[in-house]
């Protein structure tokens, strides 16, 4: 009797959004291990790695990476389908989403900083609306936005350079098609 | 210090504006912490006098009694009304739902007003 073997065709396209899934997590789990000095403000690094895909393979590529990241990160860090996830969740979602409007935006007015930062803004926007919705139901939560979005702001623009960086320099072209 | 130029090079015209009208939102919240915020409590006063101090998240209704009889007030979903009042011309009945620091419903004729306060008051006291 032969044993029936299950091929599962995996394509270029797969492993590269493994990989930098992977490396997104990794980022995460350096977000986490960073004290932060408020609920919520933290750097956001694994959005260097959203945001670079965006502009080299495109958004659905990015959706995948974002995803991935999401639940592999709540995994790890043993926050998968708590709060914490579901925050995560709709911040990701939302930066997505208006990062797929932005990407439209002539790309001789608006570069990876006004990206990131957008990026950032409607993160904290997405967590900020669901935790109103569902976990603290009062309007006081709202007081806290002035701070928050400093702090997005502050780590989108960060974030941006690195990603703008990290496009112009001739050292990444190919290290990611390994 | 370390040269800053090539970074600045990276931040385009459109992203420029992206990071004021962020600077510009953010700023504005803070200016809205000054301004009281958001409506926390309630104060009913009857003839010039506090009769209650409530909770504005916490929903219930309230009777207060003045010279021409009860003005009935309802707080729900982090808000505040005047649902009945004895008066002649129901300004404060029409006034409808007050829920930010500093508004004020006054009814007059029973000598009963409702006003929210948020963490910071806005003024020491109102004379009518």
């Amino acid at each position: 009797m032969t044993p029936s073997v299950i091929e599962l065709p995996v394509s270029a396209a797969d492993r590269r959004v493994a990989w930098l899934a992977a490396l997104a997590v990794g980022l995460s789990l350096i977000d986490a291990a960073v004290p932060s000095p408020l609920p919520g403000v933290k750097p956001g690094l694994a959005n260097i790695v959203t945001l670079l895909v965006l502009y080299r393979y495109g958004w659905a590529t990015a959706a995948w990476v974002s995803g991935l990241r999401v639940l592999a990160a709540g995994l790890l860090l043993g926050y998968f389908l708590a709060p914490g996830f579901f925050l995560s969740l709709s911040g990701a979602v939302c930066s997505l989403l208006v990062l797929g409007t932005a990407r439209h935006l002539p790309a001789r007015w608006f570069g990876p900083v006004g990206l990131s930062v957008l990026a950032a803004m409607a993160h904290l926007g997405g967590q900020l609306l669901l935790v109103r919705a569902w976990l603290i139901p009062h309007d006081g939560v709202f007081l806290l936005l002035p701070l928050l979005a400093t702090a997005a702001l502050f780590f989108g623009t960060i974030n941006g350079l690195i990603v703008a960086r990290l496009l112009a320099g001739p050292d990444l072209q190919e290290s990611f098609h390994g | 210090m370390p040269d800053l130029r090539p970074w600045l090079a990276f931040i385009r015209p459109g992203d420029w504006l992206i990071l004021c009208l962020g600077a510009a939102f953010a700023a504005s919240g803070f200016a809205g912490w000054m301004g009281g915020g958001v409506g926390e409590r309630v104060l009913v006063r009857q003839g010039g006098q506090i009769v209650a101090d409530l909770a504005l998240h916490e929903a219930r209704e309230l009777t207060v009694t003045g010279p021409l009889g009860s003005t009935r007030i309802e707080i729900a979903d982090g808000r505040v009304r005047v649902a009945a009042d004895p008066g002649p011309r129901q300004y404060c009945v029409r006034q409808g739902w007050l829920a930010r620091p500093g508004e004020i419903a006054i009814c007059a004729p029973n000598q009963v007003s409702v006003q929210v306060q948020g963490r910071t008051r806005l003024y020491d006291t109102l004379g009518y």
